[in-house]
């Protein structure tokens, strides 16, 4: 497994995709938190990086999707799927050294903002007056969520061997799981079962660990919903056996 | 169903060639020995190992280089063997990599991307791929396919080479290729096998005639209705 994560960390550092993900990351975070007239974090006048927990869900779907986006497809347009598939190598080890890879830079990515939380906590008043439980819990949320496009991203690419097919099919999930589902709980028609289809939302869970509370269904819910997506994957990978 | 019901048993150390028409079933009978897909009827052992049950152990065991040799282009040499190397779970990848450089030629090429390479040398890179782990057993799909007459003959001499001391089973369509490399020929045609033979009792069983010929006797449609 440790082979392919570091097989795979090397491609992202070779093709760059590692450095226009990380900087166009902090490129459109840093233009929302500092830049935009009235709605930056010096014109709110409070000290906490919720601006960039409010965008960076959006670009991250973006982000994440280009990230895994050739993970699988483009070892099956190679052909080079079936070098991997006949060594000692098992194919569930094969999907997490690809996965953990992608988890890695999105980890990675998120770093450089620590930068913005050491800004803040310096220009608060009282000094270090950031919310620390909610900057931290937030931050997990960002990473488990990140994850889970992920997890949705590897599945897409698991379908097609056609990396722009792929990028699309894994934008639209992640998009229709962290958006659509919650706005469906906005409707006021659909009452409960909006509430319930909300639930069902990666939002739901982001903002719920985002308050700084970790709760173990949360944690539950986006392992449970990796698991899932990775075992969809896992499926669709072994499907040259039937 | 592309193979049925075929049967053959290859002792070590023999170079067989594995022939037939395009679409005869040569890949797919190769993607199962390998453990890409498996047998959907019946049992395939690669040295006593059962494929079906453990298909990890046989994989240890076996070098594959598949059809169309698929490389990723933007790795280099020494990279992507020592990748190989790794997910083939060898002891000692540095080793591996000079002896696998050596008996494919390719050390002059260790420090290029494999995208600058000529068709002979990636081929070289794919057969070394195979090689990393010392495998006892070397499935070769269409080895010198798309090689021009050079490489032909120098990849010719290598798999010879490693022959000595493994077995190789490589598929192919030339015959001239049988006659240069293999002790034995199995042909198949439509999923099932139509002579398993040695190369000389092939040219035996009908004296007069070229090994073309047999191969087109043996294989060809008319010939069958």
């Amino acid at each position: 497994m440790w082979e392919i994560f570091k097989k795979e960390i090397r491609s992202f550092l070779g093709s760059f995709i590692a450095y226009i993900v990380m900087g166009v990351f902090l490129i459109i975070t840093g233009i929302f938190m500092w830049l935009i007239q009235g709605n930056n974090v010096l014109d709110l006048g409070v000290a906490s990086l919720q601006v960039m927990f409010n965008i960076a869900p959006y670009i991250l779907i973006f982000l994440v999707s280009a990230i895994t986006m050739r993970s699988l497809s483009e070892e099956r347009r190679l052909g080079t799927i079936e070098i991997l598939t006949t060594r000692p190598v098992s194919d569930i080890s094969i999907l997490m050294g690809k996965y953990l890879a992608a988890v890695a830079l999105i980890v990675f990515t998120l770093l450089p903002t620590l930068f913005y939380y050491y800004t803040i906590h310096s220009l608060a008043d009282p000094l270090q007056g950031i919310d620390q439980g909610g900057t931290w819990g937030s931050y997990l949320g960002l990473i488990l969520l990140a994850a889970s496009y992920a997890s949705i991203g590897m599945f897409a690419s698991s379908l097609t061997d056609n990396q722009i097919v792929s990028l699309i099919i894994s934008m639209v999930l992640c998009f229709f799981w962290y958006g659509v589902l919650n706005l469906l709980g906005d409707i006021k028609a659909l009452d409960a079962i909006g509430k319930s289809l909300e639930w069902f939302g990666l939002d739901f869970h982001y903002q719920s660990i985002s308050r700084g509370v970790l709760d173990t269904r949360d944690i539950i819910y986006f392992l449970g919903f990796i698991a899932t997506f990775i075992g969809g994957t896992k499926l669709v990978f072994e499907s040259r056996k039937w | 169903m592309a193979v049925n019901d075929i049967s053959f048993n290859i002792p070590s150390g023999e170079i067989v060639g594995f022939l037939g028409p395009n679409g005869a079933g040569k890949s797919t009978t190769m993607k199962i020995l390998t453990g890409y897909i498996p047998a959907t009827e019946g049992d395939a052992f690669v040295c006593g190992l059962n494929l079906n049950t453990d298909s990890l152990a046989v994989r240890k065991l076996v070098g594959y280089l598949p059809e169309h040799n698929p490389l990723y282009l933007d790795m280099y040499v020494t990279e992507y063997l020592l990748f190989a190397a790794g997910i083939a779970g060898v002891k000692n990848p540095k080793s591996a990599l000079e002896k696998s450089l050596e008996l494919t030629q390719l050390s002059p090429e260790r420090n290029k991307k494999i995208s600058q390479l000529s068709k002979g040398y990636r081929q070289r890179v794919g057969l070394a791929q195979a090689l990393i782990h010392d495998p006892q057993v070397l499935i070769l799909d269409e080895p010198t396919s798309g090689l021009d007459p050079n490489q032909v003959v120098e990849m010719r001499n290598v798999i010879k080479n490693l022959g000595k001391d493994k077995t190789v089973l490589l598929s192919t369509h030339i015959m001239q290729e049988v006659e240069a490399m293999c002790n034995r020929v199995i042909l198949i045609n439509k999923g099932k096998i139509v002579a398993d033979d040695s190369l000389q009792g092939l040219k035996n069983s009908s004296p007069s005639e070229s090994l073309e010929s047999i191969f087109r006797q043996l294989t060809s449609h008319v010939g069958n209705i």
